[in-house]
């Protein structure tokens, strides 16, 4: 409780919050409010916002209602970023414990191949993997995932290196435990933090990823997604700007809701570690 | 038969590049239902000791007998079983455990892990182990920081003995301790080895706590044994020079002489 108010004391913080609110309760009102397919044709094409209240953001090149598209769209965004940063917090954790507990050729080698993941532009990775695999919801989270894991392995590998020295880890040998439990059951938990700390900025970055990849073509083309919608809006972009421009702006706000969140979170964690 | 029959257990170390012993072909042997005291300087290689015999770190030359068999041969599966029979009890009670455990699943998980109990008699067992080191059973459900020092410290003995070992090693175990807590933890200790005929590996370096508890003494210089037999033979008349330092700077004993 303490923490939550610690949390909302800062302006940054609550805007983030509240941005970050809206945009869960656009993903989770879509199909309620917009039932049906946001690919159907709603009216006739290129209608400029603010004019019939059936269509309030107008509609694009083939008559979609612009609004519809992007309330799916705050749901793919949502779920691609939040699922492809687990993913990524998951395997950069296992990892990393790996690696820092293991020690010796394990480590040697878990190590190499988190540089080898790391020296690949991770864009790249992820443009690379979709168009080897083809472009679908799961590839896309798992090609997002696949460029996003290392930064969290490093940080968990530095925190357990110095977690594994500390006697308790020491007195779970003693007691015959088996290395793998000490590793994820005693030593994992306890490194989690710093390694969650990243989440934020992978969360947005995850987003800002699914975004170039639908703006290229390569999402999923089942669904709406704000990248696909400024593509679809540059073809038109002299006429009807704001095809490009509102999903832009939602994007935008995303990150910036995102960001802000996350460092309101670190700060107040920070305040109450000083403190205590 | 000895218990533990250590015999020139080496230790080496880099320490500016050059390599120097930080345990030098220490040999010793601790019989069932014994008390050994390693006394000696800091730095002089006591926990590296405790670390060698626990098989926390592996030695550069020496053996190991532990319960008649080469503790050093055994390695995965069979050595975690053994190490039922060995324990520990360290200094620091807090850094000694999980900051998220509770008392309960710091007392769980060595009944689980040797199959000593079934998941059902478990908490039944946890209730025993508590009351056996002279704590609450209630205390099961509370965070491990949420205890006193005290307290932590007979739960940490409480986890040692659970497993139902032939030795403890204690290293500094009462050290952290205020001095009325102490007297009381090491009475627990002596109840214990009287009735269960627990051996004990006891590092300290309060040669008047030692006096009251160890049977022998083993005083280390420098990764060696300076000198070693009966404790308060020992401490009442030590030959060694680093053996007469220690008594010298042990102020309730020279209070003690007549
Ligand atoms: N991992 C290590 N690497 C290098 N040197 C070490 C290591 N562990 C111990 N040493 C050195 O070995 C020597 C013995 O250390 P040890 O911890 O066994 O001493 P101790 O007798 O327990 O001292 P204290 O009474 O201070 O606890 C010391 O000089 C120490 O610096
Ligand atoms: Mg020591």
């Amino acid at each position: 409780m303490n923490r939550l108010r610690r949390f909302f004391r800062t302006p940054e913080a609550i805007a983030g919050a509240l941005i970050l609110a809206l945009l869960a309760a656009m993903a989770l009102a879509a199909p309620l409010l917009f039932p049906g397919d946001p690919q159907a044709i709603a009216g006739p094409a290129l209608q400029p916002p603010f004019q019939d209240w059936s269509v309030p953001l107008g509609t694009d090149r083939l008559g979609r209602n612009v609004l519809a598209e992007l309330f799916h769209g705050a749901r793919t965004s949502l779920a691609v970023g939040l699922a492809a940063a687990a993913a990524a917090l998951l395997i950069g954790a296992v990892v990393g414990t790996l690696a820092g507990f293991a020690g010796g050729l394990i480590d040697e080698a878990l190590m190499r191949v988190t540089d080898a993941f790391q020296t690949v532009p991770s864009f790249l990775l992820a443009l690379a993997f979709v168009s080897i695999v083809g472009p679908s919801l799961g590839v896309v989270v798992a090609a997002i995932a696949l460029s996003a894991w290392t930064g969290p392995a490093r940080v968990a590998r530095a925190e357990v290196l110095s977690i594994r020295e500390r006697d308790y880890v020491a007195g779970a040998r003693v007691i015959g435990m088996h290395p793998l439990e000490i590793a994820f059951r005693e030593v994992l938990p306890n490194a989690l933090p710093p390694v969650l700390a990243l989440s934020s900025v992978i969360v947005a970055a995850a987003i800002l990823t699914e975004a170039a990849l639908s703006f290229l073509g390569l999402g999923d083309p089942n669904r709406v997604t704000w990248g696909g919608m400024i593509a679809e809006g540059r073809t038109v972009l002299r006429t009807a700007p704001f095809l490009s421009v509102v999903p832009g702006v939602a994007l935008v706000l995303t990150v910036l809701g995102i960001y802000l969140t996350g460092e309101g979170v670190v700060e107040s964690t920070a305040v109450s570690r000083s403190l205590s | 038969m000895s218990l533990l029959a250590v015999s020139n257990l080496t230790k080496r170390y880099h320490r500016g590049g050059k390599p120097f012993a930080a345990v030098d072909e220490v040999s010793f042997e601790v019989g069932p239902g014994e008390t050994l005291a390693l006394a000696g300087p800091s730095g002089s290689g006591k926990s590296t000791i405790a670390r060698l015999v626990l098989r926390l770190i592996e030695p550069d030359a020496g053996r190991i007998g532990f319960e008649g068999a080469d503790f050093l041969a055994l390695s995965g599966a069979a050595l975690r079983a053994r190490r039922a029979r060995l324990q520990m009890v360290f200094q620091d009670p807090l850094a000694a455990f999980n900051p998220r455990a509770t008392v309960a699943r710091v007392l769980d998980d060595p009944l689980r892990i040797h199959n000593i109990a079934s998941r059902a008699e478990r908490p039944r067992r946890i209730a025993a182990l508590l009351e056996r080191v002279g704590l609450d059973a209630g205390l099961a459900a509370r965070a491990i920081h949420e205890i006193s020092g005290g307290q932590r410290q007979r739960v940490a003995i409480a986890r040692a003995i659970a497993t139902r070992p032939s030795l403890i090693v204690l290293d500094e175990a009462v050290s952290a301790l205020d001095v009325s807590v102490r007297g009381q933890i090491l009475e627990l200790l002596l109840d214990l080895q009287r009735r269960e005929r627990i051996a004990y590996l006891f590092i300290s370096h309060d040669l008047g706590v030692i006096r009251a508890v160890a049977h022998r003494v083993v005083i280390l210089d420098a990764g060696r044994i300076a000198e070693s037999g009966d404790a308060r033979a020992v401490i009442a008349n030590p030959q060694s020079p680093v053996g007469k330092a220690l008594v010298e700077a042990a102020p309730r004993l020279t209070r003690n002489r007549p």
